[in-house]
């Protein structure tokens, strides 16, 4: 067995499942996709979707890694205080070397969301507070026309995971999640319900990738 | 006909987005909203009028990620 760092662009990507046909790797390796909120939600996504060999990953967050996340983020205690950004890009690196990640360490708000996400046709929504799910939402479907938007809400709890669902909600938005249970009514979050709305979110984008629209 | 989260609404005719939001209980920070398959700014909420025909879909977001 050889070791981890000698192993050739070609190899992992020989290591995808063999099982799916190259244009499907093809139009994943190609693919852009945004990541707005690097918390339960954005980590595991970005993780999931490096693992599928998304070619390209734009992650946004201002934040850092807090002892609170361990319990469903992707960090871990060797992560503790480094920003979010540069944490997941470590662990990326740590899945597949190869991958174009750029990361913006910044707060996003109305005036930078454009731009900041201008190269993403899809973008995976997983911030926190309710307002600034809307804003980003909002933000992007007037500001980028082509943009198609991917956001959780709802996945407090835990309750039954199936109610968890991807729903396609308007011409490009689609949401993840089970539409109700809010951190604001004292429901605290765990992993599983985290990841999988979270997976919801990544499952959404690969077909999105490979050209399927329905959720 | 008006047509709101896949139900009928004929009552919203003639209200203005912000009134239907706010009387529905809404949160307008919350919310985003699409019209006959495009988003309506939120600068705009006051002045869109809900008319006949009109197709909306309303989503409110809750907290966690």
């Amino acid at each position: 067995m050889r070791a981890a760092e000698k192993l050739t662009r070609e190899e992992i990507a020989a290591a995808v499942d063999s099982r799916f046909p190259e244009n499907v790797r093809d139009r994943l390796r190609d693919a852009t996709v945004g990541i707005a909120g690097l918390g339960g939600l954005g980590s595991h996504i970005a993780v999931m979707l490096a693992r599928s060999c998304v070619g390209h990953l734009r992650l946004v967050d201002f934040d850092r890694v807090d002892v609170s996340n361990l319990n469903r983020q992707a960090y871990g205690i060797s992560h503790l205080g480094m920003e979010k950004t540069k944490a997941l890009s470590q662990i990326i690196k740590g899945i597949n070397p190869y991958l174009d990640v750029k990361i913006h360490t910044v707060r996003v708000d109305r005036k930078n969301a454009g731009t900041l996400f201008e190269e993403c046709p899809i973008v995976c929504e997983a911030f926190d507070r309710p307002e600034e799910k809307a804003m980003l939402v909002n933000t992007l479907l007037e500001k980028c026309p082509d943009t198609v938007v991917i956001s959780g809400s709802g996945m407090a709890g835990y309750g039954s995971g199936n109610e968890i669902q991807a729903k396609k909600v308007m011409r490009r938005l689609y949401l993840c999640g089970d539409g109700e249970t809010d951190i604001a009514d004292g429901i605290g979050l765990m992993a599983p319900r985290v990841n999988i709305c979270a997976g919801q979110q990544a499952n959404m984008a690969v077909r999105l990738i490979l050209g399927e629209q329905m959720p | 006909m008006i047509i709101i989260n896949g139900e009928f609404a004929d009552q919203a005719e003639g209200k203005s987005l912000s009134s239907y939001l706010s009387e529905s209980g809404y949160k307008q920070e919350k919310v985003a909203v699409e019209r006959n398959g495009k988003i309506v700014p939120k600068s705009e909420y006051d002045d869109t009028v809900l008319r006949d025909n009109d197709e909306v879909e309303i989503v409110s977001f809750v907290g966690g990620g």
